[in-house]
């Protein structure tokens, strides 16, 4: 066991972290990199707010603010709330399911380091002649007609990210088929798996129409072909279909993450068992199947046609049915049960009513004949931002709170958790209730500034007061895991004294191999079953043995690397004689790691049954 | 399984049994084969024959895709066997999702 744990340099930290396959340091490299990227878009949100405070504003230019609009959104959903849930997802989906890594771990590396390129990337256009400024849907007769090089940044460096994505998807998916622990039936899998297992698949449906249509917009920009161009024959409509078939499942691929968490921290501190456990499970499939037959909600003004805009609309407003049976079923799960009003907890209860109200503005928007009121509005701002951070971001909190002990083995501090939460949630409410009314008094979305007295200058005061109180909340957030990390008290393997699933019956943070042994699955909320029975941990599946493990290996940051260089040189291809070779150079450095990687023979490593017998736990534990 | 070979040491494993399913396996493949040759024939025969028109003709062969798809998918793909729902239901979805994209393709955009 000596030779597993010892102390390490700097350096020596570092090099693992890069060349690391393990699971669970993927998972805190997707949160401090997801992390970084969330400060970044909430810098940008800020200047959003600071702009906008006062009519006739000058903080920022026209040009500059469509820059930051866009890269608020973009890095918001694609570099910020995607990464931060699949920080969660790696950290803890493994753990729930009982098993000792996800299935291709080589992959889940190659997934973080494309998401971490493309998102720097994309960010490394501030520096180089301006940010994409076309929103973050990136409507085609606005990106094609874009001057520089800003959409060439965004359909780049998403399309690494994207790839990135899929691969994370995808891995997840085979992960959760074929990994669980014996005994771990599906109707025995913890929501928040069952929500990863969702979203996986909505993510390898999804992604594929992003996919196409960026390369879409990137053979039109930078190739000469004519894909969006109605004088040349395209159709700039194509784009919009191709970017909501993704950006549809896309929302949902971030709120059933957040429903899993919630659905854990319903039950973990209500001491009850999740109410309505199977039809949780047929709402979270039914939302992402239906998922897939609304995107053109989003284009009801485009002129479909009444047909299509009623079809899509029904289909939208089905969506309400699941997602209703979710909210009564998270309310039934409180009803009658021993509440603690830990911070996750106070992040859920306070979900509830805030999610229900961005639902809520969801049908109004989805009723095709008063869309054409709302569309274009802050009435729709409001909207999104009711949902995403109302669902999503309030979930990343809560989250983080709930699973900081299980990722880093120390407790956040409970009183200053409180307090980021009660001014967030203050912040929050402040700065997009106000919303829906400057929508609905005219205010249209995504302009940079607007004239004195026409009766919007007290109500987007209002709105920027509480981005501030959001900002000072985020601060006292990353104040109090300074704090944490510095005063470093371990804690157990079930700190919140009420876990259920399989993650609390191990050490925080568990030991490299997760399980000893693989752990039997008796039911639902496995742990808690063994702890009620007055077990201290699970009953091992099998007997001790050797645990095969992958090695370490660095060529995910290599190949990743190389897809970045050879961005560079297909943008600068045209103006540049240096551009065409970059782009084969960085294909070479891709595609030459990827064939190491093909020869040579990895088998990794074992970790024999004599290193694990060694600790000195007394009797035999999963 | 059927599709693996009888080679293991376990004295459990019905030898008998896995060759009846392995010559079935095969019969079923030649059949599937034939048939599937049959099928191209007849799209030939189809397209090159001056009496049908176009609108005839295209939905026919595609139709006549579609069952070669699944000849293939099931007789030589093995996706008949047991342990293939997982896959299956991926490979549904996925169909169904390019589907309903197409549909909205041809419908909304083109119409």
């Amino acid at each position: 066991m000596s030779t597993l744990a010892q102390k390490k340099g700097f350096g020596a930290v570092l090099w693992d972290y890069l060349t690391t396959v393990d699971h669970k340091k993927i998972a805190i490299l997707y949160l401090i990199a997801g992390g970084f990227f969330f400060l970044l878009g909430g810098l940008e949100a800020m200047f959003i707010r600071i702009q906008l405070a006062v009519p006739n504003n000058d903080f920022v230019s026209a040009g500059l603010y469509n820059e930051i609009l866009t890269m608020h959104g973009t890095t918001m959903i694609f570099l910020a709330a995607m990464p931060l849930i699949f920080a969660f997802m790696n950290a803890v989906m493994p753990l729930q399911i009982g098993a000792r890594d996800v299935a291709f771990p080589f992959l889940n590396s190659l997934g973080f380091w494309l998401f971490f390129f493309g998102g720097v990337f994309l960010n490394l256009s501030w520096f180089l002649g301006g940010a994409p400024d076309a929103g973050w849907t990136s409507y085609a007769s606005l990106s094609i007609a874009s001057e520089g090089h800003g959409i060439d940044f965004y359909a780049l460096g998403l399309q690494i990210s994207g790839a990135g994505t899929l691969i994370g998807g995808i891995n997840f998916l085979v992960t959760i088929i074929n990994m669980r622990a014996p005994g771990m039936t599906y109707m025995r899998m913890p929501m928040f798996t069952w929500a990863t297992f969702v979203t996986s698949a909505l993510i390898l449906f999804a992604f594929p129409a992003l996919t196409v249509g960026l390369f879409l917009l990137i053979f039109d920009r930078m190739f000469g072909s004519n894909f969006f161009d109605p004088a040349m024959g395209g159709n700039t409509i194509i784009w919009e279909h191709f970017f909501w078939i993704f950006g549809h499942p896309e929302v949902y691929i971030l709120v059933l993450p957040a429903f899993g968490i919630f659905s854990e921290i319903f039950a973990i501190f209500s001491r009850k068992r999740l109410f309505g456990y199977s039809s949780m499970v047929f709402a979270t499939v039914l939302i992402g199947f239906l998922g897939f037959m609304v995107w053109a909600h989003h284009m009801f003004t485009t002129g479909m046609g009444p047909i299509a805009n009623a079809i899509f609309a029904v289909a939208t407003m089905a969506i309400a049915v699941p997602t209703g049976i979710k909210i009564f079923n998270w309310l039934f799960t409180m009803w009658g049960g021993s509440i603690t009003f830990t911070t996750p907890m106070l992040w859920a209860i306070a979900f509830i009513p805030s999610f229900v109200a961005g639902g809520v503005t969801g049908v109004m928007l989805a009723s095709a004949a008063q869309d054409y009121q709302y569309h274009d509005s802050y009435f729709v701002v409001a909207h999104f931002h009711y949902v995403i951070v109302g669902g999503v971001v309030f979930a990343l909190f809560a989250g983080a709170h709930l699973y900081w002990p299980k990722m880093f083995g120390t407790m956040l501090n409970e009183f200053l958790g409180k307090i980021t939460f009660v001014l967030f949630f203050i912040g929050f409410h402040l700065t997009f209730f106000i919303q829906h009314f400057l929508g609905l008094w005219g205010m249209p979305r995504r302009i940079f500034t607007y004239l004195p007295g026409q009766g919007f200058e007290t109500s987007n005061m209002v709105s920027t007061v509480g981005a501030f109180f959001m900002a000072a909340a985020v601060i006292i957030l990353l104040i109090n895991i300074v704090i944490t990390s510095v005063k470093n008290e371990k804690v157990g393997n079930d700190p919140w004294g009420d876990g259920r699933t399989l993650e609390w019956a191990i050490p925080s943070p568990p030991p490299f191999y997760n399980f000893k042994q693989l752990p039997l699955i008796r039911g639902l909320d496995a742990y808690w079953l063994e702890k009620m029975e007055g077990k201290k941990g699970m009953s091992p599946a099998e007997p001790l043995g050797d645990i095969h493990m992958p090695n370490n290996s660095f060529i995910p940051f290599v190949i990743s690397f190389g897809l970045f260089v050879a961005a560079f040189g297909a943008m600068y291809r045209a103006e540049h004689s240096w551009g065409i070779p970059v782009l084969i150079v960085g294909m070479l450095i891709t595609l030459g790691s990827m064939f190491v990687r093909s020869v040579k023979d990895d088998h990794g490593y074992h970790i024999h049954k004599e290193d694990l017998e060694d600790t000195n736990d007394k009797g035999v534990k999963a | 399984m059927a599709n693996q070979q009888p080679n293991s040491g376990n004295p459990r494993v019905d030898i008998e049994y896995r060759r009846k399913k392995s010559a079935e396996e095969m019969r079923h493949q030649v059949i599937t084969f034939a048939l599937m040759i049959f099928l191209t024939i007849v799209a030939f025969v189809a397209a090159g024959y001056e009496g049908f028109s176009g609108w005839f003709i295209v939905p026919f062969i595609l139709i006549l895709a579609l069952v070669q798809v699944i000849f293939q998918l099931y007789y030589f793909m093995h996706m008949s066997h047991k342990g293939h729902e997982a896959p299956s239901l991926f490979l549904y979805s996925g169909a169904f999702v390019g589907f309903i994209t197409i549909i909205a393709f041809l419908t909304v955009i083109w119409w």
